[in-house]
Formats: structure tokens, sequence, C-alpha cells
């Protein structure tokens, strides 16, 4: 909500000119959640001082959007929010509103002024910086400014939370005011990386116009645009956020099936456009950016390259692997109604869509949201009729059994156990290979004797640490002897038989990266649910 | 008159060519709604009743609105002229397939009277004579046929005067006998063994009557008129078949029993009407007692199973009794494989390794509302699987003849006097479902399919409750994905409204708008409750391991802990243990189990601090605000100074921020009163405020002052300093002297940095009328703990004029269906139901909790 700029050139009060606000009064302006208020603490030939203070006004935040006659239904964050303290995206509106003409350059009473590169300092108190004191550095030391970061402490009582979000940022150089106005416009919303940021369409054309010069040498330009034109989730609360709010957590901690960061891509030729046009407009990273893989989001780790051989090419990657190693047991197994089980954004449903000994396929999975990726991925919505017969996205869950899964050929429970805490795994063993009883299932689960070979960071992986799970949300990862004994039991129980395929590397000491059960049904089981009483004693 | 006898249920199929009457006919004897009329389909899809090339269309409806009927066992009359033995083959198909009966009217009317009134009709007059010929020669050809074609009655009316004369007379079904309403005792199989039923029935009360000549036992009466319930497998195996025929037929003959049949007696008919069978389990020996009798008693015995039907509606259809169990769909119908369900049961088709085929767990997918008892299968004991029982205890092998009071519900066993006979591998050592936790049917929680579907929940307090697709969705993905097991999980807490928006200066909420909002609910007496800001949390805590294994069917643990939704609130079983160990040793010590006669208890409690859990959200959202606004505003302050002292005229800028700031630090304090460092469980504590239920029953009877007070002693006999007192205050809200005390107890808690309170009706939440829209509870919260929830400076006399117009409304009724579910939860479980019907209500708690409702309310 607050930043200073100061110079020592002289007469230093000629900042005045340049930005077309007068050192003697203060001035405000009106601004969308509140008012700007310009002034000068300190306005003399040898320095000059100006403020610029954002006072939001924190109901209008939230007003803006109430929908007619309804209670506001935001999530609570928005009520107790650090807009109206941080230096956010809404302090760089205010900046370019308020600083507009500089900002552009222009200085009708003294042109000789905007191209003149001035001492400069900049102060902002409480900066939101997603990425630390590090990544205002990345951000801001190319751009010639000297950089002091230093984090602002969440809170002196509880030192064992650590340190905020928020940099207490000192900048200084020697640039044009206008450069620095515009620096300070773009990388405010990008260093904040707000989960609401508003993003309206013409928001592509003000990077262009306030990047211009600067922002394709950037050597952070993917990280800006990407970050800058972020789309984010709206104001509104969906049902699972308010139930992530009744138990105090966040929306990302219980919809994780699928990264959060998955980029709800785009289909319209709009959209498509608007990447062409960033191209088209020099900044090659563009269409990376925007849609391509976030780096935030743990992606699975990768084994440690053999040491001197940084120019291997890429290896295939594990999830491939996987899913050939997947097609390859149903086609063995001469499925052709396929039921993927926890199908995620739908990659493997792609997959078997694309042979034709697949006649029907059926995603399932409990998030909606992963559904809805899995629908746009498949391009559900202009699919031709004949394919779009062969598919199906289901909400299911399978701690439950659900009718509408008897009778399939097959069903794959892709790197789906570990998500399941172990004690309510009988529930999944009996909704599956009890209820749903397909004829073949598919199980992948990660190895954990191999994460081992998942070098840690600090030796240049972005690895594990020792004892660390792949994945946030899982509840075990199992070595080969305990996956066997499931399997072989759940096996046992339900009347299959069992075979293990290694998938990925077999490493001849920790084994293969994932780990592989064929399930195929034999006899009857021994023991289902109900007794199998033999009939001696049925009666 | 002409009485045309026809089964309740039915589908009824008039037979007769163009202009027979069949339309008169139908409208004369059934409701139109009855009736389902070719012409009328026809006319629907093409606009013209008399269209022929719209009949393959017409009648696709037409049966697939027959099939919605009987589906739901409603009568259906298919007015279509039938004569056609194919038209009539798809509607035999069509009642088998609902497992009713079809029935046939035949209506014989001359040629040309049929001819006559056709060219009468305007749009009839065109059809060619042939036409009706050619139906007539059709119908004739058919009428020897009916019978064998699948019509268990034709009624063949011929002639006019024959056809005016009729009237429809409807026949109750052999199974329907919801009239009786016992009380019953249903007894399991007994094969042969008489000596035990003798004894049961002893046990149960009755009275044996003998034959004076041989001193056997030939009669049984309950002295109250209770009436027994065989469930089949009378025969075979035991030592003394005759015996328990004997006792059995001379029971059902006086009207002092029912019985339906065995797979046993079927065999056991086959075999005396001289078929040819297998003289395998256990039949030998039936044939070898009978050998011993006179033919006349065979003859009897014969009779007897012959004339057995295979399942019984009971009590207006709360019991059914069938002797291999039953499927709702197939409760009163009538066909050959609803019989052979009820006799032999449902296999998978499948074989288990030893070649014998395997069966269908349809107990686990029984949702019905009727409960069916049943037999067949040998268990170790008799136990509850949703809402069915099987009560074959292996009494022949050396097991239990068991007899399950009804509507008691109370189970009597005798053991058996020996091992009559070698069972061929021991009895399941598990009750079906034990093992796999009572699966839970995705349709237990929403409509599969259908993301609009709206389930719906009956309560008894709040009627029919619905939850939306949408909402039940949201609900599912976080109950299956980190909810604790469903069988612990038997309650989630309903959400709560604040109090009325207060008027007093730089308030929100203020205790006064509480006691008015009782006040003019004719609430007299209100405890109000010290708020914890803490976490809300649900302990089920058991006695022990055998208890929560009896209780819940868990493997292991001995309870649980949880949130709000349905999380572990500690993060691992060890942890969860250790503070179940500490909160059952409160409950040992108080005496708690013995005097409230229970091996379990659910408690409702606030688990502090609100840091333990909330520590990321915490450092993410509130700190995180606070340390921004520690940051920004003073050095704002500071830059304004400079500028005002320069001469720069601010205004009341000055003065703003620096209220900001205090605001700002208010916010900080606010927060820090519920953050302390937790290590384990040191540092928590758990506060219980109503004691939810124990075995057999919810204590809402009771009121919240003997909640308070249980937990009091919970709090006293716990020397750990885990459990934490709750404040309380009674106040009568019509005593001026009271409220004012009220207030000023709120007043002094908020002042020193506590929530608020909550307020109450003391009387108990049994009490509550049915549909009452009073709030089972408001909350209070103080001015400092509200810039938590409405961001810092809230108390601003601007923000706060408009914050007060917020709409209570939605979260009132939130709260109010909320709490009508969490009670329905707690009245299931007590009453001993199906795991289901309680996840159904503790599901729908959490799906309404993702309604779109202000948050900060």
């Amino acid at each position: 909500m607050f930043l200073t700029i100061s110079t020592t050139r002289r007469p230093a009060a000629d900042l005045g000119f340049l930005l077309h606000k007068h050192p003697g009064k203060a001035q405000q302006f009106s601004a969308t959640y509140g008012t700007a208020h310009v002034f000068y603490p300190e306005a003399s030939d040898d320095r000059c001082e100006v403020a610029l203070m954002l006072d939001v006004d924190p109901l209008a935040l939230v007003r803006g959007t109430k929908k007619a006659g309804g209670s506001p239904d935001f999530a609570l964050a928005q009520y107790v929010n650090d807009r109206p303290y941080a230096a956010s995206s809404l302090l760089a509106v205010a900046l370019g509103g308020v600083f507009r003409t500089a900002m552009q350059g222009r200085c009708d009473l003294q042109p000789e002024l905007v191209d003149e590169a001035w001492p400069l300092e900049v102060v902002i108190p409480a900066l939101p910086s997603r990425g630390g004191p590090a990544m205002v550095h990345a951000l801001f030391t190319p751009l010639g400014w000297t950089v002091e970061a230093e984090p602002v402490p969440l809170d002196e009582r509880f030192p064992e939370w650590g340190d905020s979000r928020y940099v207490r940022l000192r900048l200084t150089g020697t640039l044009r005011v206008a450069d620095a106005l515009r620096h300070l416009y773009v990388m405010l919303p990008v260093l904040d990386d707000a989960k609401h940021y508003w993003v309206s369409p013409d928001e592509v054309d003000k990077l262009l116009r306030a990047g211009e010069g600067w922002l394709a040498g950037h050597p952070e330009r993917t990280v800006i645009t990407r970050r800058y034109l972020a789309r984010r989730p709206g104001l509104t609360r969906t049902a699972l956020e308010r139930l992530a709010e009744v138990d105090d957590s966040e929306l990302e901690d219980i919809d994780n099936a699928v990264p959060q960061d998955e980029p709800d891509l785009p289909e319209t030729g709009a959209e498509a456009g608007t990447e062409a046009g960033i191209v088209e407009a020099g900044i090659e990273a563009g269409a990376e950016a925007v849609a391509g893989a976030p780096a935030e989001t743990a992606p699975e780790p990768e084994p440690t390259a053999e040491a001197g051989t940084p120019a291997e090419p890429r290896p295939v990657p594990l999830a491939t692997h996987r899913r050939n190693a997947i097609l390859t047991a149903l086609r063995e197994a001469r499925a052709a109604r396929v039921l993927d089980l926890g199908c995620g954004d739908g990659k493997l449903l792609g997959d078997l869509l694309k042979e034709r000994q697949f006649s029907e396929v059926v995603g399932v999975d409990v998030s909606v949201r992963a559904l809805g990726i899995a629908a746009r991925r498949l391009h559900l919505e202009r699919m031709g009729e004949r394919q779009r017969s062969r598919v199906k996205l289901l909400q299911g869950a399978l701690t439950y059994t659900d009718a509408r899964l008897a009778g399939y050929d097959a069903a794959v429970l892709s790197e789906v156990i570990e998500h399941v805490d172990e004690p309510r795994l009988p529930a999944l063993e009996y909704a599956v290979f009890g209820a749903a009883r397909p004829e073949t299932v598919v199980v992948t689960t990660p190895n954990v004797e191999y994460n081992v070979r998942y070098a840690p960071e600090e030796e240049g992986g972005h690895g594990l640490a020792a004892g660390a799970m792949r994945h946030g949300d899982h509840r075990f990862e199992w070595d080969r002897a305990q996956f066997r004994a499931w399997a072989e039991q759940v096996g046992g129980r339900f009347g299959y038989a069992v075979e293990f395929v290694p998938v990925g590397d077999d490493d001849p000491e920790v084994g293969p990266p994932t780990q592989m059960a064929v399930f195929t049904a034999s006899a009857a089981p021994a023991v289902i649910d109900t007794p199998a009483v033999p009939k001696e004693v049925r009666a | 008159m002409t009485p045309l006898a026809i089964p309740d249920l039915a589908l009824v199929v008039l037979v007769g060519t163009t202009g027979a009457g069949k339309s008169t006919f139908a409208r004369t004897h059934f409701k139109h709604t009855q009736i389902l009329s070719s012409d009328f389909f026809r006319g629907m899809v093409a606009d013209d009743e008399n269209d022929q090339s719209a009949s393959k269309d017409a009648f696709d409806l037409l049966h697939h609105v027959a099939g919605k009927r009987l589906a739901a066992g409603r009568l259906t009359v298919i007015d279509a002229t039938s004569v056609q033995r194919g038209a009539r083959e798809q509607l035999v198909k069509l009642a088998r397939d609902h497992d009713v009966l079809p029935v046939a009217i035949v209506l014989d009317v001359p040629e040309d009277i049929c001819f006559a009134r056709n060219s009468t009709r305007p749009d009839r007059a065109h059809l060619p004579r042939n036409v009706i010929t050619r139906q007539r020669k059709d119908m004739t050809r058919s009428l020897r046929h009916l019978q064998r074609e699948g019509f268990r009655k034709v009624h063949h009316l011929r002639g006019v005067e024959e056809i005016g004369a009729a009237s429809i007379v409807y026949e109750k079904r052999y199974n329907d006998l919801r009239h009786l309403s016992g009380p019953f005792d249903i007894v399991g199989d007994i094969h042969g063994c008489r000596a035990e039923l003798e004894t049961l029935l002893g046990q149960l009360g009755y009275a044996v009557a003998r034959d004076p000549g041989t001193g056997k036992a030939v009669d049984a009466v309950h002295p109250e008129g209770r009436t027994a319930v065989f469930v089949g497998d009378l025969v075979d195996r035991g030592p003394d078949t005759p015996g328990v025929l004997r006792l059995v037929m001379g029971m059902v003959r006086a009207g002092h029993a029912i019985c339906v049949p065995g797979n046993h007696e079927s065999k056991l008919l086959r075999a005396l009407n001289g078929r040819k069978v297998s003289v395998t389990h256990g039949l030998q020996e039936s044939l070898d007692q009978l050998a011993l009798e006179s033919d006349e008693f065979k003859k009897d015995v014969a009779d007897f199973c012959e004339g057995l039907v295979s399942h019984y509606l009971l009590d207006e259809g709360r019991l059914v009794v069938s002797h291999a169990g039953l499927p709702e769909k197939y409760h009163g119908r009538t066909s050959g494989r609803v019989r052979s369900f009820a006799l032999y049961g449902d296999t998978t088709g499948e074989t288990d390794e030893y070649g014998l085929p395997v069966r269908y767990p349809w107990a686990e997918e029984y949702r019905g509302k009727a409960m069916v008892v049943y037999g067949h299968t040998p268990m170790p004991r008799a136990e509850w699987v949703n809402n069915t029982i099987c009560l074959d205890t292996g009494c022949v092998f050396g097991g239990e003849l068991t007899a399950l009071r009804y509507p008691e519900r109370e189970l009597v066993a005798v053991p058996a006097e020996q091992v009559w006979y070698e069972p061929v591998r021991p009895l399941k050592a598990e009750a079906p479902g034990g093992r796999d936790g009572r699966p839970l049917d995705l349709a237990d929680v929403l409509v599969p399919d259908d993301p609009m579907g709206r389930r719906v929940v009956e309560t008894a307090g709040a009627g029919r409750v619905m939850v939306r697709g949408e909402n039940a969705a949201a609900a599912l993905e976080v109950m299956s994905r980190f909810a604790i097991d469903p069988r612990w999980l038997v309650y989630l807490p309903p959400t709560m409204a604040p109090c009325a928006t207060a008027q007093e200066e730089g308030l929100l909420e203020h205790p006064e708008q509480a006691f008015a909002q009782y006040r003019a609910d004719g609430v007299a007496t209100v405890v109000c409750e010290e708020k914890h800001m803490g976490s809300r949390a649900v302990a089920l805590v058991c006695r022990d391991a055998d208890a929560a294994r009896d209780a819940f069917g868990a493997a292991e643990g001995t309870g649980a802990l949880w949130t709000r939704t349905g999380r572990s609130f500690l993060p691992t079983p060890e942890l969860t243990e250790q503070f179940l160990a500490r909160l059952r040793a409160a409950v040992d010590a108080a005496g708690l189990w013995d005097e409230l006669d229970t091996d379990w208890l659910l408690l409702d409690a606030e688990l502090m601090p609100w840091s333990a859990k909330a520590v990321e959200l915490l450092r993410r959202q509130y700190a995180a605000v606070g340390a921004a606004a520690g940051a920004a505003l003073p050095a704002a302050a500071q830059a304004l100074a400079r500028a005002a002292e320069r001469g720069i005229e601010v205004g009341d800028l000055s003065a703003h921020i620096v209220r900001r700031a205090a605001n700002a630090q208010g916010f900080r304090d606010a927060y820090g009163h519920y953050c302390w460092p937790v290590e384990g469980l040191e540092g928590l504590r758990f506060a219980p405020f109503q004691i939810l239920a124990g075995r057999g029953r919810a204590y809402t009877a009771q009121p919240h002052d003997w909640h308070l007070a249980v937990a009091d002693r919970l709090v006293a006999a716990d020397p750990t300093g885990l459990l934490a007192p709750t404040g309380r205050l009674v106040v009568d809200v019509g005593d001026p002297e009271q409220v004012a005390a009220g207030v000023a107890w709120w007043t002094a808690m908020t002042a020193s940095g506590g929530e608020g309170m909550v307020v109450k009706p003391l009387a108990a939440e049994g009490a509550r009328e049915p549909g009452s829209r009073v709030q089972p509870g408001v909350k209070v919260r103080g001015p400092e703990y509200l810039r938590i929830i409405y961001g810092p400076d809230y108390s601003e006399p601007v923000h706060l004029k408009r914050l007060r117009q917020r709409h209570l409304g939605h979260k009132q009724s939130l709260a109010l269906r909320e709490h009508a579910l969490g009670m329905e939860s707690l009245d299931r479980l007590s009453r001993g139901e199906p795991l289901w019907r309680v996840h159904e209500a503790v599901f729908a708690v959490l799906a309404l909790e993702s309604e779109p409702v202000d948050p900060r309310l």
C-alpha cells in the first residue's frame, strides 16, 4: 500500500515535474479499491522523496463483485486480506494511474528531463514476494538496480513461524524515472503472484507497453510473463473451497488430485491468439510460459543424471513408461472395455482412445476439477459421435461400491492406491475386486526402494530428501516386498492370479521406480465378502 | 355380476378386437391412471391415435411407462388389442421382469357389433371390415394358449352381456400378511433338532402342548399371544425331523405360528412325491426317520410343504421373512425367481475353490426399509447387516438355535445339545462385511451420473433435508480422500449462526440480541457457554479394543478424534491413541462407563489451541496480514509525519493511519491469544461440552447443564491437564437482572481475550418440536475476536455501518438443517441402524457445509 521514490539528483525537486505532482501539496486520487495519496515527505534541492500511499477500502475489495441479492460468498481470506497493507497489484494499478504520464516518459514542461538517468532510491516496506528475497534479486538486478531485500518476520511472538512472504525492499540505481516506474508497475504484481489477481483482456497489451525495451531481454522473462498473465480462480468460492475453509485449510490442500497450477488448457481461438500475440511481440517465452508446466509444482522427480553427462538426451519420462506398460498389459489381456480408476487429468484415457481394441473407456475420478481438465484434454466437446460414444467420465470414489463400474474387462489403478489411507484400502479392495470385479486389474504404485536414486536437491537433482515421499499426498509408499504381499493377499481373497511387472529402469539393486501388478480373475474368490459356504455346510 | 378375481398387484392385459369395448371396460373398472392405452401413446408420439406407422414408438413408450409403474408396485392395465401372440409375449415378459403376475381379460364380442361400433366413430369409420375379421381370427386362435403363454389368470368374457355384468375383485397376494403385527418370535434353521426347539420355545415363553397318548409335542402357545415364525429348513440332518415337523405343523395349523419353506423342505417334498433327487446333505436322515411314521403323517408333511409360501410381508410391510433372504425389489412380488431367491438365495454364477457356488452378497447391498429376517447360511452368531439378520447359527452342527424377538430386536439362543451332524468345514468366522467394513455404496450419498441430482435425507427434526448434487460432489472428494473410516465417523458437528446483529455502538454482536431472540421464541431459560477459540473436535472413545471391535467393527484402535470435515485431528494413530488413553482414564476415574451403562462415548468438544490445527492458515493468512500491516503502516505514518513537518497539509490522513496501525495491532493481539506451542499432546487442551452418545442411546434427552456437569466430572478426573472446563452461566431471559449478569459475563470474558460465548436453550435437544425454527444455539462473538473474521479495521464506524447489513437467514436455515441431520445420525446410531443410514446423515452435514453462505457468519 506504500512506497517511496527519492532522488539526490540536483535540483532534486525536479522530480515533481517528471511525476507531474507538485511537491508542495498532498494530493489524492480515487482508485478502484480506495484512495491513492501522493505526498512528498521531503523536497529540497538535495533530496526529494515522493510517497505513494493507497488507502484500500477493505470492503470495496469484495463489494465490487457482490452478487445481486445474495449473501457475499467469498473466501474468508478475502475479508482478512493483506491487500490494504502490502504493495501488491493494487498499488501497481494505482501507480500506473497516478503516474501515467510519467510512466509514458512524457514531460511537456521540461522534456529534456525524461531521458536523464537519475540516482534513484525506491523503498517498499511491505512487498509480497513469492520466491522471497531471491526472486526480488532475480527480477530487479538485471535491470540495473542494487537490491536490498530483507524478509519481514511473520510474528515476533512466534519465531518458530519463520519469515513472512513480505520483504522490506530498497532499490538503488541510476535509471530513468519512467523506467523505474514501469519496472515497478510490472514487478509488483509479478512478485505478488496473488491468487486473486484480476486479469483483464487488455492485460497483455499493458504488459507489452510497460515492458517495452527491457522485458524481452530479461533473463526471467518467462517467469515474469507467466505470472503477470496467470489466470487465477475467480473470487467466488467453489463448494470444495468452502469445505476447505470449514477445516481451516486451503483449497490447494484438498484439491490436489491434479496440480493446482495445471493450466486450464485454452481451447478457444481467442486465447490461442493471445499467445501468438506475445510470441510475435518478441517475447519468445510466451506460449510456453502461459501453457507450459509450472516450475513450482513438483513434477515427478527425475533420477540424477550420471555424473559428467549433462548433455545426455532427456530420458523418457517415467509417466510415459508407466502408460506404455499399462497399455501393454491391457492389450495382452485382450480387454475391450476398460476403467481408468483415478484417471486424473486423463492422459491414459487419451492413449486408450487411440487404440481401437479399447471399445469403451471410462475415466473415474473423485475430483470434479480433474474430470474437467480431462474433458478438455480429450476435447470431448468436439469429439465425433462415434469416438465420443467410446468414452465416459464419471465422478466416483473408490471407497464406495459403484454399480456403474460392474462388468468391465479391465480396470487400471495407476498411482492411486498410495493416495488412500492404508486403513481404508480394504474398502477400495472390496469396491474394485469384490464389487466391480473386472477380469483384469492393473495396479501401479511407486517402489519406495528406488527413492534413493532421486538425488536430493543439494546434490543437484530435484529429488527427494531421505525418507520423503514422491508426492505430498502420498499416504504410503511401499517397497517391493510390501506391494507383493498386499497384491497376493488381495488376489487370494478375491480370486485373482497376480503377476508383477517392473516399470522403468529396473535397477539391479533397488528395483524399478514403479511397480506394477496385473491381476487376472481366476477361479471365483476363495472368500468373497459374503462367505462361499460349501453346500454341505450351507444347508 | 360376474366377479373377476385379480391379484392386487398385476399386469392386466385386455384382449379384444378393435371395437370390442376395451377402453370402455377399462374406464369402468379401473382408475384412469392405471390404464395405458396404445391409442393414447400413438397420439402422443404421432399426433394421431390411429397412425399405425407410429405403433412401434408408441409401444416402446407404453412398455417403458408400464415398467416404471410395475417397478413401483402399481397395478397396470394395458388397453391394446393384444390379439397377437407376439404382442402378448412382450407383456408377459414385462410382468415377469417386474415379478408381478400377468392376467388376461378377453373381451370376446361378435364381429358385427365391433364393426357397427367402429362405423359410428368418425376416426375409425374408414377402417376396412377385414381388419376386424383378421383380429378376431388371431384372437380365437390365441384363446387356448393364454395360460401356457404365462397368464396366471385368464378371464374370458363372451358377448356384450357378460362384459357388462363383470366386476373386478382384488385378491390379496399369498405373501401379504401385512395386517399381522405380531409380536413375533422368529426361529432360525432347526434341521431336526427337536429338543433344542422345545427348549428354545420354552425360553421364549411358549407352553408346549403334548399329545396325551404319545407325549409328543404337537403345539406351543404363548400366553401373550405371540406368534412364532419359522424361517424354514426344519428338516434333514438332525435327530428328529418328524418331531420338529409335528410341532411346527401343529403350531401353524393352530394359528400359533407362520412358516416359510427352506430349500430342504423343497427337496424333501420332491422326494416324498416320488421324484428322483440326490439323497445328500442329510436328506437320508429325514427319509429314514419318516419311514417310521404313518403314511397319513407323511401325507400331512407333503401337504404342509406343498402349501408353504416362499416369503411373507408382516407388520405393515416393516418385516419380511424368507429362508434365504430377499432383496427389496422382490418383497411382496410373485414370480418363479422370487421364490427361487427366497429358497436358495442368489449366487454369482461363479464357483469357489471347492467347486461350490459363490453366494452373492445381497445383504451388503440391501438398503430397504423393511427388516429382512432369514436363515440358510450358518454363522457363528447372528449379526445385523443393513437391517437384515441371518438366524442360522448352525444348531445341527453343534452351534446354537437362535430366535429373534420382534419388534424388540432381542436375540434368544439355546446351545445345541451335541454336534448332530459334522460340518464339512468350520462355520465362517465373520459376518458378511465384517472384514471389508460394511461397504457403502455411492448411491448412499449422492445420485450417481447426475450432477444436478438431489438426494433427500429424512430427518425427525427438520423433515426432508435436500442435498444438492454440487454439494454432494464436493463432500465426496473430502469424505473419500481425507476422512477417517466411516465406521468411526458417526457424527459431524453442525454449523451455528451468530445472534442477530447488534446496534450497540462499536459492536456487531452483543448478548442482548441472543437473549431477545430466545425470549421472542418463547424459550425461558438459556445456558451461556464459554466459546473456546480452538478447533471443533469430536472424540469417540471406547473402553477397550474389544468394545471398539464390537460396537464399530474396528480392526485397530480404541476410538478416533476428528475435525469438522471428518479428518483425523492428530497426525498419527499413535498420538490419537495417547489422546484417547488420557480421555479414557478420565472416563474410568469419573466412573462414567458403569453409570451411563456404556462401553463407548461420543463427545463434542473444542480442541485448543487454534494454532494446533490451523498453524498453516495462521502463517499464510492471519500472521501474514499482521506482518504486512506491521511493516507498512508505521512507515507510512512516519512519512506522513515528515510531510506534515514540512508544512504539507495532510489533513486527517495521519490520524487515520495511526488508528489503522492500532487496529492492526489489535488484530495481531486477537489471534495471538489463540496460539501457543504444542509438542505431542503437551499444550493441547480438550474442552468437551456435550456428551453426544453411548452404546444404544443418544443423550439427546439430557439438558445442557447435565452435559456440562458430566464434562466437569471428566475435567476433574483428568490429572494430565488435557481436559479443559467450559465456563457457563444459566440465564432466565425474562429476568432483567439475569440478563444483565449474562451481558456482564460476556463483556468480562471477551475483554480478557475470550472469543465470546454460545447461547443455547437449556432444555434437552431431543425435546425440540419437529420442524422447530428455534435455533439450537447462537454464537455471540467478542469485538476483538471479530477482527480476525471481519478484518482489522472492521470496527471503524464507516465499515461497521456497512457490515451491519448482513443477512443471517441462510446461515440460520443451514444451522437448523445441519442440526437436524446431526441429531438424525445420532438417533440412527443409537437405534443400531445400518452403517449406510448413519453415514447418509453424516455425509449430508458435510455436503451442506459446502453451501454458499457468508463465511464470516
